[in-house]
């Protein structure tokens, strides 16, 4: 069989996307249509930024997904072809390059064969899903944390604030990457340090939802009761799981190389987060609506929770999006180390590391990934842009 | 003002001394130790030969001890061999009692022998620092001019086309990290097979077989030429840039709008000098604080692109001392990166006071 050329590359991979874009053009014609009753997401309709940012994201959102699901992948993206002659035929062979190993699977590589022979296009799908996966929920957490932690250090101020602080300040001074190359090492890995790092961190969660519906329903015992029992139950079987793999049902696991990148990836990022929600306290605790509350009595909690932290949302959403942006790329940094996640795994990082060192025979191994990451992040940044302004016009 | 600085210096101490004892706990944790006394005496040793190998080399005492006796305020350990002559951590095995020395740590200005390069940490610091220097040097000269010029052209006209486009730019660069530019750039100008290289060799613009060079190797044993450092060094640069470009957008905007600019095209002064003359002054106290924000960031750049580029600088040796837990090279690593942020923080802080007279300390 012949190699195929460019166009036929392009039509075919589009042709394999085709679930992703229809899912997209829905979307988005969707959104278009209701954008006068969608709030803040459907003003994002009004900006080109933000429609071509928000495009860009939930692009990689639904190739990760639909890859999770094999609807996308053309090849298995993490084994090597079985018969020796095709597998060295397939090292970094260019795009288009037939496939003949195995009769019954698609018959080309599209983006070519990386340094051992594997299917670039397929972990490039595959590696979506990793960062799609990790990096929303690392940044959610972070979130937690910080929020949980910043809105009492701003309300009350005091030596509670500056002991928080001077904690804030000390992980931000540590240089992320000694960080990561001191903690996320196989013999940390195999010690307790990231379970107990986890158990600390992934009890904001729950701490933030028993806080979050206790100050509101305190007045409703019976109600407060159940949303807060279902809260402790469902949130200390998942922290259960999560933290200590220790599910008692069985169902969640969690790999302790994975726990490690993940804990890293929120305790570099909760500092600052902590920094900006104290900062947003700060100036709206002086509001007159905060006065109102405290006059009506209402508690402390109550008062940061749902009259404060309603007020900052739009800085907050701005900067979660872009902390996802940030945490893709400490995650592409931390596979490019060879750190955490396995070598032999498709993470973005790992895939363009391995790329960079042949770089001179062959661009596309690592080139596919870093374009890739770069407009997952570019879109994320595009997002928030559009967010920015739209929450500005206000 | 003085007050202020003192008391700034007081928080980076403790705060410089949180975060060693934090890297050193992290280093000595029993696992690492047991890694270095594999890999020193052999990966064939009972867990009681790894046992005394530790306790002979003072491993084993506990944690507080040895990061006193590194930092040098606990005097180092020391055995008495049956001839009378001493070794310990202060001292090479034989050294005579008389001769023997109490303390040495790194207040003492010894900062220990490293044990990947078989050579004195401070020797190896020294070194590797001049190189990243020398690129960091460079990575600023590029880097805060475009940044600036960039950010005032696109903040001086709101909403304006050149607006857009620059602030379009700066958000694609914040969004490449360097080791995605370095592969897009290396893919691009430093491959003979394809890329630009092989285009400019048949119009005849170069005569060598790439444009650019994709190591820097050379630039460490025989000087930086355009030729090995333009890559390493864009690479580092455009990251930081599409930040302080975006700061410097901000702050020029907002200075922009202020009343005593409209004043000024009121009375009639020509755009130009209003812009240079007086929005740039009050447009650049932003950007300064964001620059020296921005160098200890830097740190991350240097080592990925030191890696990519094979240079051997600062960040190629965290990454040799991290992958060898050479313990007392890694301490010496983190408390000069370390002390670039603390630093940078403090100047940033005072420079911000000093730049802005409406900001009074009390």
């Amino acid at each position: 069989m012949e190699p195929i050329g460019w166009i036929e590359i392009i039509t075919r991979l589009l042709a394999q996307l085709t679930p992703v874009l229809i899912t997209l053009a829905a979307l988005l014609a969707i959104s278009f249509l209701f954008k006068r009753k969608l709030g803040l997401y459907g003003k994002l309709y009004d900006s080109w930024i933000g429609i071509i940012g928000f495009t860009l994201v939930m692009f990689w959102v639904f190739t990760g997904l639909f890859g999770a699901f094999d609807l996308i992948m053309t090849h298995d993206p993490l084994s090597i072809p079985g018969d020796q002659i095709e597998a060295r035929r397939l090292q970094n062979a260019l795009p288009g390059t037939p496939f003949t190993a195995n009769s019954g699977e698609y018959p080309y590589y599209l983006l070519g064969g990386d340094h051992q022979g594997r299917d670039v296009f397929s972990r490039m799908v595959d590696g979506a899903w990793t960062v799609i996966l990790i990096a929303p929920c690392a940044t959610l957490f972070a979130f937690m944390a910080g929020i949980i932690l910043g809105l009492p250090a701003g309300y009350y101020g005091g030596r509670l604030d500056t002991v928080l602080t001077f904690l804030a300040n000390l992980v931000l001074s540590f240089p992320v990457i000694l960080l990561f190359y001191l903690l996320v090492t196989p013999e940390i890995t195999d010690s307790a340090l990231p379970r107990v790092m986890a158990g600390i961190l992934f009890l904001f969660p729950i701490i933030f939802l028993i806080i979050l519906l206790n100050s509101r329903f305190y007045t409703q015992p019976t109600k407060r009761n159940i949303l807060l029992a279902v809260t402790v139950l469902f949130g200390g079987w998942i922290y259960l799981g999560t933290a200590w793999n220790a599910d008692p049902l069985g169902v969640i696991v969690f790999p302790a190389n994975i726990l490690i990148v993940f804990v890293a990836v929120v305790f570099v990022n909760s500092p600052t987060v902590f920094r900006i929600v104290r900062g947003l306290t700060f100036d709206i605790k002086t509001r007159d609506y905060v006065a109102a509350a405290q006059t009506r009595g209402e508690g402390n909690w109550y008062i940061m929770l749902w009259e404060i932290l309603p007020n900052v949302r739009g800085p907050l959403i701005v900067d979660f999006c872009l902390r996802i942006g940030y945490t893709t790329i400490l995650l592409g940094t931390l596979g490019f180390f060879g750190l955490g996640l396995s070598p032999e795994s498709s993470n973005w990082g790992a895939t363009i590391s391995a790329g960079s060192d042949l770089l001179r025979r062959a661009a596309h191994p690592a080139v596919v990934p870093a374009l890739a990451l770069l407009t997952l992040v570019l879109g994320l940044n595009m997002l928030a842009d559009g967010l920015r302004e739209e929450s500005l016009k206000d | 003002m003085i007050l202020f600085i003192l008391r700034r210096i007081g928080v980076m101490i403790l705060t410089a001394i949180c975060l060693t004892m934090i890297v050193f706990s992290l280093t000595n944790l029993r696992p690492n130790l047991e890694k270095i006394a594999r890999t020193e005496a052999g990966s064939r040793i009972t867990d009681e030969q790894v046992d005394t190998w530790l306790e002979a080399r003072g491993y084993l005492e506990p944690m507080p001890l040895r990061y006193g006796q590194w930092l040098g305020v606990v005097p180092g350990w020391t055995t008495t061999a049956e001839d009378g002559t001493v070794s310990g951590y202060c001292n090479p095995a034989g050294t005579a009692p008389e001769d023997a020395v109490r303390y040495c740590g790194i207040i003492q200005g010894d900062w220990g022998y490293s044990r990947s390069s078989r050579e004195e940490v401070l020797d190896v610091l020294v070194r590797r620092l001049e190189a990243t220097g020398v690129l960091m040097f460079w990575v600023l000269v590029v880097m805060i001019p475009s940044a600036l010029i960039i950010g005032i052209l696109a903040g001086m006209r709101e909403g304006s086309r050149t607006d857009r486009t620059l602030s379009t730019a700066s958000i694609a660069a914040t969004a490449t990290p360097e080791y995605v530019s370095a592969v897009l750039f290396i893919a691009l100008f430093a491959s003979s097979s394809y890329g630009l290289s092989p285009v400019l060799r048949e119009w005849g613009l170069i005569d060598r077989s790439i444009f650019l060079s994709g190591s820097a190797r050379s630039a460490y044993s025989q000087g930086p030429t355009l030729m090995n450092f333009t890559l390493p060094v864009l690479t580092m640069a455009l990251y930081g840039m599409g930040y302080i470009a975006r700061m410097t957008r901000a702050s020029m905007a907002e200075v922009m709008t202020s009343q005593y600019i409209r004043t000024a095209r009121l009375k009639g002064l020509n755009f130009r000098a209003i812009v240079v003359k007086h929005a740039l002054r009050n447009a650049l106290i932003a950007p300064f604080t964001v620059i020296m924000l921005q160098i200890p960031w830097l740190l991350t750049g240097v080592v990925i692109v030191e890696t990519i580029f094979s240079y051997p600088g600062f960040g190629a040796t965290l990454v040799d001392a991290a992958s060898n837990n050479d313990i007392e090279l890694l301490m010496g690593i983190s408390v000069i990166a370390v002390l670039v942020v603390l630093t940078t923080q403090l100047i940033s802080d005072v420079g911000y006071v000093l730049l802005n007279p409406r900001i009074r300390i009390s």
